[in-house]
């Protein structure tokens, strides 16, 4: 039998780094096949080069057994849902589903008859209990995720036919969606997969992968590791294949036994909760789970920079109400956050990096005048010099800055402040390797200056350089807990992807 | 237990390899970090020709000066010309420094100029028509003015409307409130008190007017360099995200920009009356454009790439020498609407070449 999706010795790789090495696979008619692997195991390259995203250097894709791409020809039987959906909130279901058509459309006139018609036999063949005249906005998550499948399976038959059902890719699809509505994602994959189309799962959780695949194949470092019989595959099986087995690297320093500066108490918010944890003073926590587990979401709360939490956290002698509490009470009372997203929620790009460093202290560079340039830039280079920031040019706008730098300036502008606990999420996110040593230092100095330090990241050898301790969430709990000799890269991999077997 | 004794990355001791290998390896990576830093440095763009781009708006302001005056000499080199103009033309430096606030913040505000409307009026009624003295008449337009800032702020805040929207509303809808208060009619006979306190006295040959313009212009200078409000300010305008996660209090901030922005134009108003012992229903709203031409122009100069007061200054004047020599040239009254409409779009143009023509926030 031909194979719906053949892919042969695809590779890709970004300057030296390899990011797809040799990756061969094949996808039946009407089979629903895995794809799972851990952050940069090459998933996402995979994807990508499929939808011609990037090029890739070398391999072929053929889809029932004709060279598709790349570049995909116009029309070709393969669709992608990703994990952001791109539905239209203010147009209604029924227009979402036949935006390609609409879009390329040229008529004179738009026939809406015949587009709400398209949507509801689409519904209806797929047993969707979806209106198409709704508007996408008021949709829950997991109707929005059933229109983007839908829609794609509806584009895939204009474009294929009985003998070229086409590939459905559907790229992590479920992590922010509750237990219920992934059972009807399934149901609606189970009836793509009925009218003889293929699906490609591309998830980070084993348990979905074996509760719907047929075949699943894992990826680790670029490389194809396996294809496996999903029915035959224990779950520890899935863990070894994605995680691997790396070089055990040290054990880790013993946890300090100051006393807990920090606690929080029954820490809820939507998707997150209740959770309760400590830390000591001059100790770092990392926070770890998969996509959707939660984890990545508590610096922010703890922070006052989201509405709708609740809890309490006790720094010092201080009680933070965490549903009231604001960014400006927080940071009163030596709370410093560095959010992830470093040119839009930490730093401003247009504006120098002497201003984004100088914000938090202006009070204290003010001179007898006031506050000047001069002194601004003065002090951002004291620290920029001290931070290794490249160049060390206060007045260059913080956007000219690459990644590594920009973060070391945007450290620097928080550990000034000598916060009592320090926020962070995915501090290290593209950072090249030297910025990230420096980064790891800056914290660790400030942990043994006193500090309590919170890193949420799913970058497991960094935790495990990094931290004394990890949590490990799972569905918003804090499921497992790895510290001392227990605390490696692949012990808090593996927890992540099973989260009851570690601790 | 002795002191935690770590490296903060707990440096994984590469135990397995002989300290030799580990050294030679250290010394290759230090090398190379120095070559990236060398990379990295060299990118470190030129920033000789920044000074220009400060005073370019002065250099293109005495080219015109030159240029008109080499053909209408005997006006265009005559001091008094220019002692009129930059008295008649103060109280459009307030206005554009009223607009200037929220712009910084990020808001537009197209209220001003009909504030500025109602608070000549209101001037001119209390005090001709009601027999108020100056001062508690003035009081009260400058009032009225931080009373438009805040209701401009409350439906802009509260609901999260865009500015734009809601002050285009506010601004007609106080167009209408001039119209009621002066029953449409101009009211002139305003005490002399005024008109000698703006433009009858003057200082160095030129009305006092230009004056409290330069002074205001002084002030807000110094409050948006010198000061940490305004530091803050101009983080509350670029990224407000990034100003709300550093504990700046956004809100608060935005509003009070609006309220400055209210009592500024009412300001403006004050002169406006002066100028002229008088107030119309409707002139006020024509000096809209112009100011938001100077704002946008004069944030390509002295600290190009933001709204600065003396970039603002200079630029109203900058403009108001150009409409001076049209007239001495006798062109028709529209030309003045062909410039400052052209200049609006020439300066927004030129601070994005500055930006790097990325997407206007």
């Amino acid at each position: 039998m031909t194979p719906a999706l053949e892919i042969s010795g695809l590779s890709k790789r970004f300057g030296g780094a390899v990011a797809l090495d040799g990756v061969s696979l094949d996808v039946r008619p009407g089979e629903v096949h895995g794809l799972l692997g851990s952050n940069g195991s090459g998933k996402s390259t995979l994807i990508k080069c499929l939808a011609g995203f990037h090029a890739p250097d070398g391999g072929a894709v053929r889809l029932h057994g004709e060279p598709a791409g790349p570049p995909l020809p116009r029309g070709a039987a393969l669709a992608f849902v990703h994990q952001n959906l791109g539905l239209i909130p203010s147009l209604s279901a029924a227009e979402n589903l036949s935006l390609s058509r609409i879009a390329a459309d040229r008529g004179p006139r738009l026939d809406w008859r015949a587009v709400h018609a398209r949507a509801a036999d689409a519904f209806e063949r797929l047993g969707l209990d979806l209106d198409p005249g709704a508007e996408v906005a008021r949709l829950s998550p997991t109707e929005r995720a059933l229109l983007a499948i839908a829609r794609a399976d509806a584009d895939l038959r204009d474009a294929g036919s009985a003998e070229r059902p086409g590939v459905l890719v559907l790229d992590e699809p479920t992590p922010f969606l509750p237990r219920e509505g992934v059972e009807r994602l399934f149901a609606l994959m189970r009836a793509c997969a009925g009218r003889g189309a293929s699906v490609v799962f591309v998830s980070h959780d084993i348990d979905e992968v074996r509760a719907i695949t047929d075949r699943a194949t894992v990826l680790r470092d670029g490389r194809l590791v396996a294809t496996v019989e999903t029915a035959a595959t224990p779950h520890s099986r899935f863990v070894e294949l994605i995680v691997g087995r790396t070089l055990q690297d040290h054990a880790s320093t013993p946890r300090p036994t100051g006393e807990a500066l920090v606690r929080v108490e029954g820490l809820r918010a939507p998707r997150l909760g209740p959770v309760s944890f400590e830390i000591g003073r001059g100790e770092i926590l990392g926070l770890a789970g998969l996509i959707g587990s939660g984890f990545d979401d508590v610096p922010a709360r703890l922070y006052g920079a989201a509405p709708g939490g609740s809890g309490r956290m006790i720094v010092g002698s201080d009680a933070l109400d965490l549903a009231r509490t604001t960014p400006a009470q927080a940071l009163r009372r030596g709370v410093a956050y560095l959010p992830a997203d470093r040119l839009a929620a930490a730093g401003v790009g247009s504006l120098p990096v002497a201003e984004n460093v100088g914000l938090p202290v202006l009070d204290r560079l003010r001179g007898r005048l006031g506050l000047s340039t001069g002194r601004i830039e003065a002090h951002a280079a004291r620290l920029g010099a001290a931070a290794g920031v490249v160049p060390n040019v206060p007045g260059l706008p913080l956007g000219a800055l690459s990644g590594g730098n920009a973060q070391k300036a945007l450290m620097a502008k928080w550990l000034q402040t000598r916060p009592r606990l320090v926020l962070l999420d995915e501090p290290t996110q593209g950072v090249d390797v030297g910025a990230r040593q420096r980064i790891w230092e800056a914290l660790g100095q400030a942990a043994e200056g006193g500090a309590a330090v919170l890193v949420a990241s799913t970058d497991a050898d960094q935790l495990a350089a990094l931290c004394h301790r990890v949590l490990i969430f799972s569905g918003g709990r804090v499921r497992a807990e790895i510290a001392g000799d227990a605390l490696t890269k692949d012990a808090v991999a593996e927890a992540c992807f099973a989260p009851g077997a570690a601790a | 237990m002795s002191a935690p004794e770590r490296t903060p990355s707990r440096a994984r001791e590469l135990a397995v390899l002989p300290p030799a290998r580990e050294e030679e390896l250290t010394a290759r990576i230090a090398a190379l970090e120095a070559r990236l830093e060398a990379v990295e440095g060299a990118r470190r763009p030129a920033r000789d020709w920044s000074w220009v781009e400060r005073v370019g708006l002065l250099l293109a302001w005495a080219a015109l000066i030159l240029v008109l005056g080499a053909l209408r000499p005997e006006q265009m080199f005559a001091w008094n010309s220019y002692a009129t103009m930059l008295g008649s033309n103060a109280m459009i430096v307030v206005l554009t420094l009223a607009l200037m606030v929220p712009l910084v913040a990020g808001d537009f505000d197209l209220s001003v100029a009909a504030t500025m409307g109602l608070a000549s009026m209101l001037i001119a009624v209390l005090n001709v028509r009601l027999g108020l003295p100056l001062a508690p008449a003035i009081g009260v337009a400058l009032l009225a003015g931080a009373a438009i800032g805040a209701v401009n702020a409350f439906f802009v805040l509260f609901f999260g409307i865009h500015s734009l929207i809601v002050t285009l509303g506010s601004g007609y809808f106080t167009a209408g409130l001039i119209l009621w208060v002066s029953s449409s009619q101009t009211i002139s006979g305003v005490s002399m008190g005024l008109v000698e306190a703006v433009i009858l006295t003057r200082l160095l040959g030129v009305p006092l007017a230009f004056w409290y313009a330069a002074a205001l212009t002084f002030a807000l200078w110094y409050a948006l360099q010198h000061t940490a409000l305004g530091r803050r300010l101009l983080f509350v305008g670029r990224g407000r995200e990034v100003a709300r996660l550093s504990g700046v209090d956004v809100v608060r901030m935005r509003a009070g920009a609006f309220v400055v922005a209210g009592i500024v134009a009412a300001l403006a108003g004050v002169l406006y009356t002066g100028m002229r012992g008088a107030a119309d229903p409707s002139s006020a709203l024509a000096f809209l454009l112009p100011a938001f031409a100077a704002a946008f122009l004069g944030s390509t100069a002295i600290y190009p790439g933001r709204f600065n007061a003396p970039g603002a200054f200079v630029a109203v004047f900058f403009l108001s020498t150009g409409v001076m020599g049209l007239t001495f040239l006798g062109v028709a009254s529209f030309v003045q609407n062909l410039f400052y409409g052209g200049a609006l779009i020439l300066a927004v143009s030129l601070s994005q070449l500055l930006r790097g023509r990325r997407p206007m926030d």
